[in-house]
């Protein structure tokens, strides 16, 4: 899986945070979303799509990832 | 796809029915009758309702519709509402980059390892409007005594305002959000307040503390009069939304022992039953204004550019096919998917505080007062239908 963030979309609603803490997170400097992890374990796929799906500037696209390194 | 207005049969905003926590009945009916439907406003004016989830959130998060009140055709539920967000509208009714520029000026204090460093604090404040409870006796009034001063005195540490001056603020809130103020009460109470933060962020400017109306103060690029509407917004959004959420979670929750005794055996449990209970009880019950600016098909409905369109998070948050029996309160359910903050670029900034303080508020009342009961019938409290902000007047309690 290949989580992509486009900060300018986001709204600093915090929906990410609290659905997948181990994958977003907010920046201080900025209040924008950050990534922990674009590549995160298989366990937390279902957090991920909720979180994309949650976002309300959609902010965050998930890809299934492609195979190649 | 419906291209013409059918004669419009509902009249917002509609008065509740039997149950004080279901959506008005009209609403339902609308509701299922289509996800979108026409209404008209009390103005006369034509406008459509919005009540299906995913419309919804196409509503609120597409470019094409504008919370932008100048804008021709903007959907107003009463002259106080047209009035408010035309003199000095704060961001909640402006779109992006306008918005942008200024919600990001304060979404810094609102995120949500800002607001987890923020709970011991926030613990301590509902401490201590118990501590006061229990040592005037066994019985209060849990709104005035507590569903009321614990988000106001959160919300006044944050922006740097005084607490000693609550009662003008509260009242002026309260006059804000209801229905039934006249146009000259609404605006005199948004000349108050208004008045009242500009001269206290004019006095941040020169003494500034630790708090976002001294931080606002002492930026160049934001005017005094952009200052005043941001600091209006977070201090009336600010206490009033949890304050009724608390008072109302309060009843709903104590009419099911069953679930009150699940709650208290676990209280890991809370995090979840506070988003059912945002999405049982919807507390911005009147539905969120905005104004199309282009011909747009939602829900095989055709609505045309300037026609107004007010989305419904009630009935959205009633939606069976993803909530299932979601006309029952059921604290185990997983309701993340609903709606009671809004959805697009305007979704509640003080999400995560209106959280942290629901969680440790409820919590902590569940269990110090572990014979919490209303003493009065349910018959007798006063829902208040009429405000922007459902809630109940006030709720007598002993424990
Ligand atoms: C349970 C409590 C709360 C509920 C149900 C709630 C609900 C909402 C809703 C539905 C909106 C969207 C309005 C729209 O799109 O037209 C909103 C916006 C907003 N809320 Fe809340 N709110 C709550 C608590 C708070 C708190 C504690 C604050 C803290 C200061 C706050 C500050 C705001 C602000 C500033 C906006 C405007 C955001 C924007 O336009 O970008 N709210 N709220
Ligand atoms: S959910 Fe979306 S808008 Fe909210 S903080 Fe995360 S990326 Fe930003």
């Amino acid at each position: 899986m290949q989580v992509i963030l486009d900060q300018d979309r986001c709204c600093s609603s915090g929906q990410c945070v609290l659905t997948a803490p181990e994958v977003f997170g907010q920046s201080d400097e900025d209040g924008l979303v950050m990534l922990r992890r674009s590549d995160p374990e298989p366990g937390l796929y279902a957090d991920v799509r909720l979180a994309a799906a949650l976002c309300p500037g959609g902010a965050i696209t998930v890809g299934e990832a492609t195979g190649t390194p | 796809m419906t291209t013409t207005p059918t004669t419009p049969t509902l009249t917002l905003p509609a008065a509740h029915g039997s149950c004080p926590f279901d959506p008005p009945p009209a609403y339902d009916r609308a509701a299922r009758q289509g996800s979108v439907t026409p209404a008209e406003l009390l103005d006369g004016e034509f406008c459509w309702l919005v009540t299906g989830h995913q419309e919804v959130r196409t509503v609120l998060s597409d470019p094409r519709f504008s919370a932008d009140a100048r804008h021709p055709g903007f959907p107003f539920l009463t002259p106080g509402r047209r009035a408010l967000a035309v003199n000095n509208p704060s961001f909640i009714r402006m779109d992006d980059p306008e918005h942008a520029r200024l919600r990001r000026m304060v979404t810094k204090d609102f995120l949500v390892h800002k607001v987890d460093a923020m709970r011991p604090g926030i613990q301590r404040i509902v401490d201590g409007a118990i501590d006061r409870m229990t040592a005037a006796g066994t019985t209060a009034d849990l709104v005035t005594d507590f569903a009321l001063p614990v988000p106001s005195l959160v919300i006044c540490l944050l922006l740097g305002v005084p607490y000693q001056d609550h009662e003008l603020f509260q009242a002026q809130s309260r006059t804000l959000l209801d229905n039934r103020a006249t146009q000259s009460a609404v605006e005199a109470a948004q000349r108050g307040l208004t008045g009242y933060l500009t001269e206290l962020a004019e006095e941040k400017r020169k003494h500034p503390g630790d708090d976002m109306l001294s931080r606002l103060a002492a930026r160049e690029d934001v005017s005094p009069a952009e200052i005043a509407a941001t600091g209006l917004l977070l201090l009336v959004a600010g206490h009033e939304t949890t304050a009724n959420m608390t008072a109302l979670s309060t009843v709903a929750l104590l009419r099911r022992p069953e679930q009150v005794a699940r709650l208290r055996a676990d209280p890991g449990l809370v995090r979840g039953a506070v988003e059912e209970l945002l999405r049982y009880l919807t507390i911005v019950q009147s539905g969120l204004p905005r104004v199309a600016l282009k011909d747009v098909e939602l829900g095989g409905t055709l609505v045309r550019a300037g026609q107004g369109v007010l989305a419904m998070l009630s009935t959205a948050n009633r939606d069976e096919e993803l909530f299932g029996t979601a006309d029952e309160l059921e604290v185990s359910r997983d309701a993340r998917r609903h709606l009671a903050f809004g959805f697009g670029v305007h979704q509640c900034l003080g999400q995560p505080l209106a959280r942290a303080e629901l969680q440790i508020a409820l919590e902590t009342l569940l269990r110090r007062l572990p014979g919490l009961r209303i003493t009065v019938p349910e018959e007798e409290l006063v829902f208040r239908g009429h405000s922007v902000v459902y809630g109940v007047d006030s709720l007598p309690v002993a424990w």
